[in-house]
């Protein structure tokens, strides 16, 4: 272990500047002196600088390194004192990470974020202004060091020393002995010095709650961590394929968990009720034959899978005041359960829920990946960060490093292409190719929209065979096969184009994905919501357009089994068996989960016409899992690009969050305002729009009386008023715009700070060199003076500025 | 399931939990498999604290590390003496540092010490040919090798001395959000 050594520096001042002391405001006199001292310094320099660097030419070739000399060639002395350097001891000692938590806690209980420099006293990162050139004369022992630690985490609260003693970088033997000797007994808090009164009584209200909220998230994580299934599968799957590939997984396990909220919101509030108070059904139920699973019509019509089924009433109305015609059923003890109310508040809280859970994951996962200033140092990151440790298995091991030489190899092709720019006809060349690659692309999902349009407009004019069901399939059938043919068209078409960056090619892959997809679902919802409600007048265009997604979720189900059946099994045997390549088909991380995100898309515009479609997405998505994953340990390769895996999730959350969520909802917001609902079926069968249940509502709450004329208050005054709706905007986007400038000058901060750190290494490079120079004359010194005087030689004086001259 | 095991007094699993990302369950699980790399040297009873340590060998040839280009300087940061062999409580640590849970910094930290091969706590230019090397099973020229080390220093070296201190390099994990994410190995 390093000791810091008490070592005096004296270096006495020029002749010049005894006596005076040149205040900041007299610049001339300042500068004067200085330029002396410069000006023989220099004289010095010139004279030593060319004798080191004869030496270090001896010792290293390089010609980088003038200024910094390797350690090799510096004298023992200056190596000591290079030894007990602050930044040196932070990596080696004990002591000194011991000290520097230490720091960090008392920062921490006094909840400032500068201490005063007073209690820098017992800082074993000595500050220099403090100590006059002095380094650290009062060396502490690491048992003294340690005790002031101990007794900081003492007076912390019990979360926050586990806190912070997880996250020092000790072994955990030594953690253990410092939990066991910071452990009060139970019942005492220590009170914090300084400002007492109110200030600590709610800062000790506000830890509480920081603590409680803390404690409350690790217990909902460990039981999350407990429900997780799969745990082995996924393990399994980083091992073989590495974090990419399981980045999907982990998705699919996000979307699970988005779609079980959901359900467990409906079940409890919508689907509950109506299965205790079960209406009178319209006539005899059909019989169930097989082809229900797939239509969804038939024997499911007429239940709670679908919103025709549910009751316009009030539940369980008492009787004696019966209201809308309901029927009345005397129970004891029920409470009277406004069904269209509920229907509607329910769906629209789901969705709220929902829009926080997305937005507050999504900020969350930009706030990680994305940093100011982080698409330089793309070698560092390579070298340091794209080994993934996950990687179990030897040949997938071997395949991990094949990917980072590519990379790195493509990486020095990129940068000596960068010094030498292509011609203006090469560009030109290959904008031209890139226009025409998106023209096309664009085209062909332009194509696909008007296709479906054309198909769904004929399967209306035609008489459309009522008694066969099967052709209710027909239309989910051809958007399904569109769907999964025209990303492989995209795809061969973007192999004409090149493309510098890989990365690049995956994120405009997806963008391409995506518009098709979205082209095609803004289609379906101008059909169903524009074309259906009018066609389907007097009938249930809502139990409709529930069985529509219900069928178009399982045809994409069905449809993405055949795809990994014949893209990724068929596809292995073919490339074996005859075209007798070793490489297995790469797993497309981008088109499954954009896959993913068109269901789970379906699922929320489905979700107000069949509350019970998130339980089927449930279903189909632990199917999915068990299909994908055998079909990918079994058939598929790593992918041989790089991806940042990081990075992705983000997109993927932000891609589930804008146009699918965002799509969905304002779906959702134009069904519920604008359309007609229609009149024999459903809980809204007797109004205008959904939303007037809402109205009806607040109009029979102004009716009550005055204890609740709050709430009618808030609708009219809030709700309804457009005016609320501007204000609050315009603050949002205030904010918005003070973040934007906020984030500006941060980064002005760091450019600045930046150059600040290069120049304190270069001080630092010149500080150390001159102390190499001057114990270099030492000892020079000393060996002749050994050499030319026999006698007991006096001490060797300390060596002042005065002999160079 | 946590309540009958023998193998920890309740103060000993206390102190793990609270010193370690891990819960009951998780140290038990990482105990086994520590026992399960020396059944004859690591015994089942730990109340009395016993001074075992399985040597390098047996925890190079675990499989969530057999294939690691970097497995011997995780096993001698993690290890006591620096030379690869590691008791429960280095084993407890080096999985609890490389679980999802821990903190970015601590796990920069480590990285720091992985990568720094001679231990002189930078990571010079020779620690950086290393680390390329073993990265790419040396097929890599010796040219494009240093030209890689080369950019690296440019692009990661704050204060321009030739080689990466550990403010350095946590700077630069900083900008790279996939490290959480790679720097991870479940057991």
């Amino acid at each position: 272990m390093a000791q810091p050594l008490a070592f005096i520096l004296d270096v006495p001042e020029t002749p010049g500047d005894q006596g005076q002391d040149p205040s900041p405001y007299d610049e001339s006199e300042v500068h004067d002196s200085f330029q002396q001292l410069i000006q023989e310094q220099s004289q010095c320099a010139a004279q030593e600088g060319l004798e080191l660097q004869q030496r270090e030419r001896e010792v290293t070739g390089s010609s980088q390194q003038t200024l910094w000399r390797p350690e090799g060639t510096q004298s023992t002395a200056t190596l000591r004192i290079l030894a007990s350097m602050p930044s040196r001891t932070i990596g080696r000692s004990r002591g000194a990470i011991i000290s520097q938590y230490y720091n960090r806690t008392v920062q921490l209980r006094r909840r400032s974020s500068r201490p005063l420099l007073g209690n820098f006293v017992r800082s074993a990162r000595p500050s220099l202004r403090l100590y006059d050139l002095e380094l650290d004369p009062m060396a502490r022992e690491e048992e003294e060091k340690q005790s002031l630690l101990v007794k900081e985490l003492q007076s912390l609260a019990v979360a926050q020393r586990d806190h912070m003693l997880r996250g020092m970088p000790l072994s955990l033997a030594e953690k253990r002995s410092l939990r066991e000797k910071s452990r009060t007994p139970r019942g005492k808090w220590r009170g914090q010095p300084g400002s007492g009164g109110v200030c600590s009584c709610c800062g000790r209200l506000r830890y509480a709650c920081v603590l409680a909220l803390h404690s409350l998230g690790l217990a909902l994580l460990s039981a999350l961590q407990a429900l997780t299934p799969w745990r082995y599968a996924l393990k399994r799957i980083g091992g073989q394929f590495g974090s990419s590939v399981l980045s999907y997984f982990l998705f699919l396990k996000t979307l699970l968990a988005f779609n079980a909220l959901l359900l467990l919101l409906l079940v409890a509030f919508i689907m509950g009720p109506q299965v205790a108070f079960p209406p009178a059904l319209p006539g005899p139920a059909p019989v169930c034959t097989g082809l229900e699973l797939l239509t969804g019509a038939g024997c499911f019509t007429h239940t709670v899978m679908y919103y025709g089924h549910y009751s316009n009433a009030t539940l369980n109305q008492p009787c004696g005041s019966p209201l809308d015609g309901s029927q009345c059923t005397p129970r004891v003890g029920g409470l009277p359960y406004n069904m269209p109310l509920a229907y509607l508040s329910t769906v629209g809280v789901s969705f709220f829920i929902t829009c926080i859970t997305l937005v507050y994951s999504m900020a969350h996962a930009f706030g990680e990946s994305y940093r100011v200033g982080s698409t330089s140092g793309i070698h560092a990151i390579t070298v340091f960060c794209s080994w993934d440790y996950k990687v179990t298995q030897k040949r997938a091991s071997r395949l991990q490093q094949d990917n980072i030489r590519t990379r790195l190899k493509e990486l020095l092709a990129e940068w000596q292409l960068r010094h030498s720019p292509r011609s203006v006809c090469g560009r030109l060349r290959q904008a031209a190719v890139l226009g025409l690659v998106w023209l096309l692309c664009l085209g062909t999902a332009l194509g696909c929209a008007m296709a479906v349009h054309v198909f769904s407009e004929f399967m209306i004019q035609s008489p459309e065979a009522a008694g066969q069901e099967a052709a209710l399939l027909v239309l989910p059938l051809v958007v399904g096969l569109l769907n999964l043919g025209a990303p492989y068209l995209c795809r061969v078409l973007a192999a004409l184009e090149p493309h510098d960056s890989p990365v690049l090619e995956v994120y405009v892959a997806i963008c391409r994905n995506l518009i098709l997809k979205l082209a095609i679902l803004g289609t379906l919802c101008y059909h169903w919501l524009g074309r259906r409600v009018g066609v389907l007048q007097g009938q249930c265009w809502e139990d409709f357009v529930g069985q529509e997604l219900y069928r178009f979720l399982v045809m994409d189900f069905v449809l993405m089994l055949l795809d990994t059946l014949f893209g990724e099994l068929v596809w292995r045997i073919i490339s074996e068996k005859k075209l007798k390549r070793r490489r297995k088909p790469e797993f497309d991380i981008a088109r499954n989960v954009l896959e993913l995100i068109y269901g789970q898309t379906l699922t929320w515009l489905g979700v107000l016409f069949s509350p019970l479609l998130p339980a089927v997405q449930i279903i189909k998505l632990l199917l999915v899992f068990y299909v994908k994953k055998t079909s990918l340990l079994a058939n598929c390769q790593a992918p041989c690009r790089p991806w940042l895996a990081s990075h992705m999730s983000t997109v993927f959350l932000t891609l589930l969050c804008f146009p699918a969520f965002l799509g969905a909802a304002v779906f959702l917001c134009y069904a519920v305002w604008q359309v007609k609902p229609s009149s024999t079926c459903g809980p809204f069968r007797t109004l205008d729009t959904m939303y007037e249940a809402g109205r009806v509502w607040v109009r029979h709450l102004e009716a009550a009386g005055p204890r609740v004329s709050w709430l009618p208050w808030v609708h009219r005054y809030l709700v309804e008023n457009t005016f609320f709706v501007f204000l609050v905007s315009a603050l949002l986007l205030a904010v918005i715009y003070l973040n934007i400038q906020v984030v500006r000058g941060q980064r002005k901060v760091i450019c600045l700070l930046k150059e600040q750190i290069s120049n304190e290494g270069e001080d630092k490079i010149f500080l150390i060199n001159k102390l190499h120079s001057i114990y270099e004359r030492k000892e020079r010194e000393e060996r002749s003076r050994v050499g030319t005087t026999e006698e007991a030689a006096a001490p060797p004086a300390l060596l002042t500025d005065e002999q160079d001259a | 399931m946590g309540n009958k095991q023998t193998v920890f007094t309740h103060e000993q699993l206390e102190a793990y939990q609270d010193c370690t990302f891990f819960t009951r369950k998780e140290i038990m699980r990482v105990f086994y498999r520590y026992q399960d790399l020396a059944p004859q040297l690591v015994p089942l009873d730990y109340t009395t604290c016993p001074d075992v340590k399985v040597p390098y060998e047996l925890i190079g040839s675990m499989p969530e590390l057999k294939d690691n280009p970097f497995r011997q300087r995780i096993a001698q940061v993690f290890s006591e003496d620096g030379d690869g062999h590691m008791t429960l409580d280095n084993f407890l640590d080096m999985f609890s540092v490389m679980s999802e849970m821990a903190p970015r910094d601590l796990k920069a930290y480590y990285a720091f010490k992985i990568y720094d091969f001679n231990n002189d706590d930078y990571i010079c230019a020779w620690d950086l040919e290393q680390t390329v090397t073993k990265l790419t099973r040396g097929e890599l020229s010796a040219e494009e090798v240093s030209l890689v080390c080369e950019k690296v220093l440019d692009e990661a070296d704050g204060d321009h001395d030739g080689r990466l201190s550990l403010e350095d390099f946590q700077n630069m994990i900083l900008r790279a959000p996939d490290f959480l994410s790679t720097f991870h190995i479940r057991i």
